[in-house]
This record gives structure tokens, C-alpha cells and sequence, in this order.
């Protein structure tokens, strides 16, 4: 497998209108605090070395806090360079609903993580299908609708989704 | 015409004016984003992912009664359980006892055909729950108690204006709901407070993955993964043709499916679930505990595969194909009349577009399919469109056949059985016969000629036509000449001493007998590029009644052509057609009609008329033998079943090279489709379509000679624009004026 660049990545990001930026391991808990819009959710990350514990959100909420929030904060362990795709995985943090429900999505996404293109991600898909983890949504931009007569964002997922790239320590 | 004629035609006036313009701008857009986004990735990579979406599809179809049962074993490892439903009352009598057994009062689901093909909501609600369709397009038309229009995009007949009047009529908010934007806000407000109560969550599945048990989902609204985390209880309903292998075979449908759909690369979701999921159950019942509610609900998986006549199809060596289907529309999109006319004329009970009858005929039986499969002129613009290569519109032509053997003949057609030269039983109809059997009245009209055109177009004989046949009185009739191509060509010499090459020039029915000057037009264009041509005795290729699912008729009329043209393939010849709707016979539908040897010879050795000009003057014919275009202009309408094989381009670049200035144009269909738009019913329908290409043509047409490769194309354009439409290849004429 190889990996996809992160400039291809944010290149295929703005495409979708979804914003990105690309920060070193210490800035992300910064990073996160200035792209969250209050009140905010999120599920602790699944990287070694990264976490949400001193970020501005509530992990684990209650079903009102995640209703209320607008923002939430969540992983992803492989994104796609030529589709700016992220993977939520169905995970017992919750990353589902966080990705969900609030209007603003912040997708953290590690740089080493990410694949080339489509063909990339199904052989991580199969890799992680062998190691019984078979559950994501490959999520590309904000969700979407034409059912009302025109092209609307926000449909039943979020608004508006921005995708944190943490780069290698170096 | 008849009274059922009437009412057709009656429901098709309606639909395109109520309907017509919406549906034209959502399919065509649907239509050219599709196009546009197959050239972004590449023709070469789309051909290999069909190619290998086929494959899987035919593999997995062959073998499912085992893919049924891996698929039980693993969902039930996971700790689900899979249902096995014989038909749509089992169905929906499972899916009300998951939903007793969980003291449910709310369903909310997912957008799914099968369900709507279960009628599964009217089953729920007989039974007292309350249901939801939570992808909006579905949202829209339960409001509006309405059936889908389109399998993508169930609504898409309806305005946004339309859709403002019926939910503020129905919903009566405090504001005006006068936007998409206040429309999707309301909705997913409303639809989100029914999601978080609903017990039960019922999605489709496009895919279901037997190895590991998993289900996958195409969606954009993200409506899908709300359905199918937040209620405890996942019910996922798929027919059981969705079963493919393993996670190892989902990706070239990953690439295909919304790429077909709607253009687009990706879906904004794909979502691969295995069920139950590790997210945690959450419970709004006690919304201020963290953890979601800490609630000590298990998750429910039931995962019903639902049969309906499916078995039955795999049985079918005609129908099987429907099953490989993934529901993407772009049969519906690439199809000029459903363009027109939308999935409310051209479709069934729950399917729409071309692959819909083959669905319908499986499911609900050929009397569902006969409503509208006449909607099907075998254009086969959708044939390049499908993602899995369904030859779509062999299966609207099996489906009429057996439409016309079901019919009970009536005493007219024990009486015309005797007296036309058809291979057919009694029961298809007067004018299905008349139209499949168009070879003999061109034959009868020719040798009375012009006397027969003359009684032909008088007021009388055009009401009794208009009356028995259902020939609308508004179309011109096709004048048939006195003096055939083949006896033009027998009366004189061959002009050519040393030829490069030897040509048989294909006299198909109407260049023979009506359109005589584009066929000398082809002699005398391949004789200057020093060709022997030779203008065999041979007659119709069976376009005509295959057009009206005579098959039968057609295999013979198939064999004999085949057998006379063969012998010339034999002595060195190449077979050389003018009329684009004979060639895509011999190198399409042939293939169902013949034995494999023969059809591959006149496949491999037949060829479209400009088609074979580009190879000459690619191969040193001189093109000063032809005279210059001198930078005219030509407005170009090429063949549907010509641009299905890909030989548009040929016509192009010949008449590029002698000097032209081309302009082409691009819609799917001129919409005369052989006898289509000579039919009653059809004739708004026909007019409707033919008017985007005439629009396309306007402009130019001053400036611009029009030309076109089918008859019927010349003569749709001569109706619409100005009755001079040509052969390309009568541009190219040298004795040309």
C-alpha cells in the first residue's frame, strides 16, 4: 500500500469545500480549540500519543449534550488523497453520532494514515476486514441533498465538515 | 385509434406537461455529469470496472442459493439474524413482528426500492405503527402519496415550488418554507426528532458482503447511518440478488455506482456495516447520563433477503440479467423518452426506465410490464450506460415477445395470420404486424409506386390507417420509389477496372425502396475510392420485427441475410450498411438471433458507410476523388444504435477532412425510433424528444446543411426543421448538386 500526499489530499478537500489543515502532533489540541464552535462533542481518538482529554469538547456525552452540540470531534484512521474521503469507524467511543449530529464535523487524520486512491483504501479495507474491525463509513464532504429542488448541504449528517492533518514527527 | 391507445396517449399529454420539465433537466443533468465524470477517470478504467462488475454480478447469481447461505452463517456468527422472505407478505408480515416483538411504535427508514416493492409502509401501517421515510426525496412523495418517478431520485418530477406548497400545506409551519435551503431544514428537523423515537430502523442494502455478513449503503443525507445506529433495532431488507462474495468484490461497484448514478466519484457516505456495530445504543430516554444515556440495550440486527419472483429469474436465461442490476438509473437517464416522460408513464409498479421491465416482468408479471414496455425503442443508449453491461433493451424485446405470445388471439389476427409472411402466432397485434412485417408493404408500395403513394396520402386511406393501424394522421408517409436501389444497381456496370477492395453494399429496406439516392450515393462514393461494389439480392435484416418483439420472425429474416451476405464475406467481400439500425443488427442483435460462428464473421467484417470511407482514406484512398467541403457547414445528427457501437467519430472526421466545418449534435435520441413516432399514442411523445434535437439545430440550420445517418433521424428532422435532410454520404457524392 502507499501512502497519499497530503498536499493531493487537501487539494481534493477543497474541491468538496471542506477546509483542512495540517499541523504538527503538539498542535492538534490548539488546533481543535480554534476550529471548534461551542458546544462541542467528540470521541477520543484511536492514535497512540494523540487525545482529546485537554481539547474544549465533551467525550462520552449525554444524548442532550450531543443534540446540542455544534460541533463534533472525531478520528479517522485512513483517508483517501484522490477523494479527500475519511473513514469513520463504528466504534464503542461513539464516533458514529459525533459524526453525525452536530452541524460542524472536525475530522482528525494522521498523515501516515492516508491512501493514494480508492484502490488504496480497499486494500486497507480487507487488511482491517482480516482483523475483524468491519465497520465504516467512508464519509467524502459535508451530506447533501437534490430532493428539494436545488443542491443543499446539511442534510441529516453535517454542514460542514474540516479535517485536521497530523503530520509525522520529524 | 383504439380506446387504450387514447388513454396513453391522454396520460402521456398529462405527464408531459406536468411532469416533462422537471424530469428533463434532473435526468439530463443526472445524464451529462455521468458522462463528464466517466471521461475525469478515464474510459479505459470505467470499461475494466463494468467489465469486472459484470463478472462478480454473473458469478454470484450462478451460485446463490450457497452465497444464501454463507451470508446466514456469518450474520448470525455476528449475532444477527437473517430472514429469508418467499415474497412480499412474508416479508412484511417478518418485519411487523420485529417491530412487535419490540413493543415498537415508530419505524423510520432509509430510502429502499425493495421495500417500496414490498409496499412494506402500507403493510406497517395496516398494523398500527407509524413510518417514516427519511431520505427526503421518499419524504417527499409519502406527503405527497405518491409513487417514486425515478429509482435514484423518487421526486425528482417535482419543483421546488411544488414541494413548498405541499409541506406548507401539509405541515402548516410558521414560516415559509420558500428555499431548498428552509426545505432541508425543516425536514431534517422533523425528521430527526421521529429517528431519535423510532424503536426500528429499517435501510436498504445496494450490497450485501457474505463472507463477513456486512451490508453496504450509497447514500448522500447521511439519513441511512441515523437509520441505522440510533433506533436499537436494524432491520436491513435487500432482494437476495444483492449478495456479492466478500469485501475482496465491493470495489469496482464502489467505483461505478454513483459514478453511474449521478456523476459523482464517490458517494458522500459508503457505508460498510456489520452489524450489530460497536457503537454504543443510546437511550434519549435518559439524556442527561453520559455515555450516550448509558444504556443497557443490545443491538438488534435482522438482515430479510427477499426472493418475490428472484429465484424464478435466475431460472430465466432471458431475465436472469435484471438481477446483476444496481438500481443506479442511468438506464432511465440515457433514455430519450424517459427523459421526456418520466419513470410515471415509463415504469411499473415500483420500478422505472428501461431496466424496469425486466424487474416488473420478474416480479409482478408481464401485465405490468406490457403497461409501458412499448416505451422501449430498442434506441440501446443505455446499453454503454449500464454498469454491469445488462443488455437492456433485449430484455424489453424478450418481455414484448411474450407480451404478444400471451395475447389471446382475437378473430382479426386468426384472419391476417394467413396473408402476412411472419413467423408469428396469433395474438400479436394487427399493427405490431404491420409495422414487423414493414419489408413486404414496402415491397407491395414500391412495385405500385408512385400510384400506391399517391391512394397512400389521401384523407380517406390516412383515417383507416389512423383507425385500424394506429398511424398518426400528422406523420408524412414514407414515398416509396419505383425504381429500387438493387434494380438501379443491376442495370448498370461496375465502374471500377482494378479495385482496391469489394464492397457489398447492404440494401436494407428502406435505402431499397424509399431512400434509393443515399444508397447510389454509396455506390458512387465507394467506386471513387476504387471499390468493386457489388448491391446484393438480399432483404431485411429483421430490425423491424424484432422492433416489435417478433423474434421469431426476426432469427429467419437474421438467417438469411446472414447466409447470402456470408457467401460474399466468403469471396473476399466486406459487407458495407447505410442504414445504421441494419449495421447495429448484424453486430449487436445478431449475436442473440444466430449461431456464434456466423455472427462473428459478419461482425468482423461489416461496417458502417463512413465508417468504411475513414478506412479507405486512412489506407491511401485519395479524398481529392470526392468533393471538397470547402469549409461549409453541416449540423450532424448521428444514429442512436451508431453511437452505442462508438462510430459517430468516423462520420466526423471524414467530412473534417474533406473541408467541413461539423457541428454535432448530442442528444440521445431523435425520437422517431422506427415505427415509434408514426404510432398515435406516441406522436406528442416522439415530437417532444425530437424538439430538443430540432432546438440544438435551430441556429444552425441556416447556415448549416443538416444531415443524418437513420432514416428515421431524416425524417423526424425533415418533420421538425425543413424536409432536406441528408445522408452524410450524399455530401460526398461525386455526381453530387
Amino acid at each position: 500500500m502507499s501512502t497519499g500526499s497530503v498536499e493531493k489530499f487537501q487539494q481534493s478537500l477543497s474541491r468538496l469545500d471542506t477546509a483542512s489543515t495540517a499541523v504538527a502532533p503538539d498542535e492538534l489540541v490548539s488546533t481543535v480549540a480554534d476550529l471548534v464552535e461551542p458546544p462541542a462533542v467528540g470521541a477520543e481518538l484511536p492514535f497512540d500519543g494523540l487525545s482529546l482529554a485537554d481539547a474544549p469538547v465533551t467525550l462520552d456525552p449525554s444524548p442532550s449534550r450531543l443534540s446540542e452540540a455544534v460541533t463534533g470531534v472525531s478520528g479517522s484512521r485512513m483517508g483517501i488523497a484522490s477523494l479527500g474521503t475519511v473513514a469513520v469507524e463504528s466504534r464503542a467511543e461513539g464516533d458514529e453520532f459525533i459524526a453525525l449530529y452536530p452541524e460542524r464535523h472536525v475530522v482528525v487524520v494522521r498523515a501516515s494514515d492516508l491512501r493514494t486512491d480508492l484502490s488504496d483504501a480497499f486494500g486497507w479495507l480487507r487488511a482491517e476486514f482480516e482483523e475483524d474491525r468491519q465497520s465504516f463509513i467512508l464519509a467524502t464532504g459535508p451530506s447533501s441533498t437534490g430532493d428539494m429542488g436545488a443542491l443543499v448541504q446539511g442534510v441529516h449528517g453535517p454542514e460542514e465538515v474540516h479535517v485536521i492533518i497530523v503530520r509525522d514527527n520529524e | 385509434m383504439s380506446e387504450s391507445q387514447q388513454l396513453d396517449a391522454d396520460r402521456i399529454r398529462t405527464l408531459l406537461e406536468s411532469e416533462g420539465d422537471e424530469i428533463k433537466e434532473n435526468t439530463r443533468l443526472f445524464n451529462s455529469e455521468r458522462y463528464n465524470a466517466v471521461k475525469a477517470v478515464g474510459e479505459g478504467a470505467h470499461e475494466d470496472n463494468r467489465s469486472q462488475a459484470r463478472e462478480i454480478k454473473a458469478d454470484a447469481i450462478e451460485r446463490l442459493p450457497e452465497l444464501i447461505d454463507r451470508t446466514r452463517k456469518a450474520v448470525e456468527a455476528n449475532g444477527g439474524t437473517v430472514y429469508v422472505a418467499d415474497d412480499a407478505e412474508d416479508a412484511n408480515r417478518y418485519l411487523a413482528e420485529v417491530a412487535d416483538d419490540v413493543d415498537a411504535d415508530s419505524v423510520v427508514k432509509s430510502k429502499s426500492m425493495t421495500t417500496e416493492e414490498m409496499d412494506l409502509n402500507e403493510a406497517l401501517e395496516a398494523d398500527g405503527f407509524d413510518v417514516w421515510e427519511t431520505d427526503l426525496g421518499e419524504f417527499v412523495i409519502q406527503v405527497a402519496e405518491e409513487a417514486p418517478s425515478h429509482i435514484v431520485g423518487p421526486s425528482l418530477h417535482k419543483s421546488r415550488e411544488e414541494i413548498t406548497k405541499l409541506f406548507e400545506e401539509e405541515f402548516d409551519p410558521d414560516e415559509s418554507l420558500d428555499s431548498a435551503e428552509k426545505l432541508t431544514a425543516f425536514a431534517r428537523e422533523y425528521l430527526g426528532e421521529c429517528i431519535d423515537d423510532a424503536e426500528v430502523g429499517v435501510t436498504g442494502a445496494n450490497f450485501v458482503l457474505a463472507e463477513s455478513g456486512s451490508i453496504a449503503l450509497v447514500t448522500n443525507e447521511g439519513n441511512a447511518r441515523k437509520c441505522a445506529s440510533i433506533p436499537d433495532t436494524h432491520v436491513a431488507v435487500a432482494g437476495i440478488e444483492k449478495i456479492i462474495p466478500s469485501i475482496a468484490e465491493l470495489e469496482p461497484f464502489a467505483e461505478l455506482i454513483s459514478r453511474s448514478a449521478t456523476g459523482q466519484d464517490i458517494p458522500q457516505y459508503l457505508s460498510l456495516l456489520t452489524p450489530p456495530v460497536d457503537t454504543p445504543a443510546i437511550d434519549f430516554d435518559s439524556s442527561d447520563e453520559p455515555h450516550f444515556g448509558n444504556g443497557d440495550a443490545d443491538r438488534d440486527f435482522h438482515l430479510v433477503l427477499l426472493d418475490n419472483g428472484r429465484r424464478e429469474m435466475c431460472e430465466d436465461d432471458d431475465l436472469r440479467e435484471t438481477l446483476y442490476c444496481i438500481r443506479c438509473g442511468a438506464c432511465a437517464n440515457s433514455c430519450a423518452n424517459f427523459q421526456s416522460v418520466g419513470g410515471h408513464a415509463f415504469g411499473g409498479e415500483t420500478y422505472t426506465g428501461g431496466i424496469a421491465t425486466g424487474w416488473e416482468a420478474g416480479i409482478e408479471g408481464n401485465d405490468v410490464a406490457a403497461e409501458f414496455n412499448d416505451l422501449c425503442t430498442g434506441c440501446s443508449r443505455c446499453v454503454n450506460a449500464c454498469p454491469v453491461k445488462i443488455d437492456i433493451p433485449w430484455i424489453n424485446t424478450v418481455v414484448r415477445d411474450r407480451i404478444n405470445r400471451g395475447k389471446d388471439p382475437g378473430f382479426d389476427d386468426v384472419l391476417v395470420d394467413g396473408l402476412v409472411p411472419d413467423e408469428e402466432e396469433p395474438g400479436t397485434s394487427l399493427r405490431k404486424r404491420f409495422f414487423g412485417n414493414f419489408e413486404a408493404v414496402a415491397r407491395i408500395g414500391s412495385a405500385t409506386a408512385p400510384l400506391s403513394n399517391a391512394v397512400a396520402s389521401t384523407g380517406p386511406a390516412r383515417k383507416v390507417m389512423e383507425s385500424v393501424l394506429g398511424i398518426d394522421a400528422r406523420r408524412d408517409l414514407p414515398a416509396f420509389r419505383r425504381t429500387t436501389l438493387r434494380e438501379w444497381a443491376a442495370s448498370r456496370e461496375s465502374r471500377v477496372a482494378d479495385p482496391e477492395r469489394r464492397v457489398a453494399l447492404y440494401p436494407d429496406v428502406y435505402t431499397n425502396y424509399v431512400r434509393a439516392e443515399r444508397g447510389k450515393a454509396a455506390v458512387r462514393v465507394l467506386e471513387a475510392l476504387d471499390c468493386e461494389v457489388v448491391v446484393p439480392d438480399v432483404g431485411g435484416s429483421g430490425r423491424a420485427p424484432l422492433s416489435q418483439g417478433m423474434i421469431a420472425t426476426a432469427e429467419k429474416k437474421a438467417e438469411t441475410v446472414a447466409e447470402s451476405l456470408l457467401t460474399y464475406v466468403e469471396d473476399g467481400y466486406d459487407v458495407v450498411a447505410v442504414e445504421p439500425s441494419d449495421l447495429a443488427m448484424f453486430r449487436r442483435e445478431y449475436e442473440k438471433l444466430l449461431p456464434e460462428a456466423a455472427y462473428e464473421r459478419l461482425d468482423g467484417n461489416s461496417y458502417e458507410v463512413l465508417e468504411y470511407a475513414y478506412g479507405l482514406l486512412e489506407n491511401g484512398a485519395d479524398p481529392d476523388a470526392l468533393p471538397a467541403g470547402d469549409g461549409d457547414g453541416v449540423a450532424y445528427h448521428s444514429h442512436c444504435q451508431q453511437r452505442t457501437l462508438g462510430l459517430e467519430g468516423y462520420t466526423e472526421a471524414v467530412l473534417e477532412r474533406l473541408g467541413y466545418d461539423v457541428f454535432t449534435s448530442d442528444v440521445e435520441c431523435c425520437g422517431m425510433a422506427g415505427s415509434f413516432g408514426y404510432k398515435s399514442e406516441y406522436y406528442d411523445l416522439s415530437i417532444d424528444v425530437g424538439e430538443t434535437l430540432a432546438d440544438q439545430f435551430e441556429g444552425a440550420a441556416d447556415e448549416r446543411t443538416v444531415v443524418a445517418s437513420g432514416t428515421s433521424c431524416m425524417e423526424q428532422l425533415d418533420s421538425l426543421l425543413s424536409p432536406e435532410t441528408r445522408h452524410p454520404v450524399e455530401l460526398l457524392d461525386p455526381e453530387r448538386q
